[in-house]
């Protein structure tokens, strides 16, 4: 809540200073809180699901899938916040490198897994049997 | 930057920070090899997240140019580690079809 008193008093000091709307630098602010709000719950849900499923490739699609898009998320956060067009530029590079490669060394961990002989973790709960379910 | 984004990008780099800590756990205490290629992948991931935004925080953006090349070098290290943990060996030329020669089967050495 003090966050957000924050950012509206940070908000109004531009009004303030730029004697009319600043309706760009409110929608960067805004952008960037909510981009880099979502990125953060995606690197930490990413994180916490490594930590405790339980298997290999469980593991591996928490956090194949949450890396790719919460670096995404907080660079395009870092995008809005930052002032020329060289660094727009560099953080663009950046955010193509990651999203090339982030998907492929995931599927090469989890072929590397599979072809080693790595079984995933089948659980006693499954989809019952039709033949145990005519006896 | 006004002094709120500055304390909001400080926050966001120690979540970051939290959470490459807590891929470290993974890292130490992973089961098999392959979690722990797993976690120093993603721990490469966020080092670079947390270089960009640590880069906005001191207001230098060389950062971006470092954690660029992080990247680049955390790819290529993930697929020569696997590739030295399937052969044992780098100087070896990678298969086009599907054949399993030479590889190591987790039942042997794969911890």
């Amino acid at each position: 809540m003090s966050l957000i008193l924050a950012a509206a008093v940070d908000t109004a000091h531009a009004v303030e200073t730029a004697s009319h709307i600043d309706v760009v630098g409110i929608l960067r602010t805004v952008g960037t809180i909510a981009s880099m709000a979502a990125g953060l719950f995606f690197v930490l849900a990413g994180t916490i699901g490594v930590l405790r499923l339980p298997d290999f490739y469980t593991r591996l699609h928490a956090a194949g899938m949450t890396d790719t898009l919460g670096a995404e998320l907080i660079l395009l956060a870092l995008i809005f916040q930052s002032d020329n067009i060289q660094m727009v530029l560099k953080l663009l590079l950046v955010a193509f490198f990651l999203f090339v490669t982030s998907p492929t060394a995931t599927h090469a961990v989890a072929h590397a897994a599979y072809r080693a002989g790595l079984k995933p973790l089948l659980g006693e709960y499954r989809a019952p049997d039709l033949e145990e379910d005519k006896t | 930057m006004s002094p709120f984004m500055g304390y909001f990008m400080l926050g966001s780099a120690f979540l970051i920070i939290v959470s490459m800590a807590l891929m470290l756990v993974r890292l130490i205490g992973g089961p098999t090899l392959y979690d722990r290629l797993l976690a120093v992948n993603s721990f490469g991931t966020k080092t670079v997240l947390f270089l960009c935004v640590f880069c906005f925080i001191i207001g230098r953006p060389d950062g971006v140019d470092i954690a660029l090349l992080y990247a680049l070098m955390n790819f290529i290290a993930t697929i020569a580690a696997l590739k030295f943990f399937n052969y044992r060996a780098l100087d070896v030329e990678l298969p086009s079809g599907n054949s399993t020669a030479g590889r190591v089967k987790v039942g042997e050495d794969a911890r």
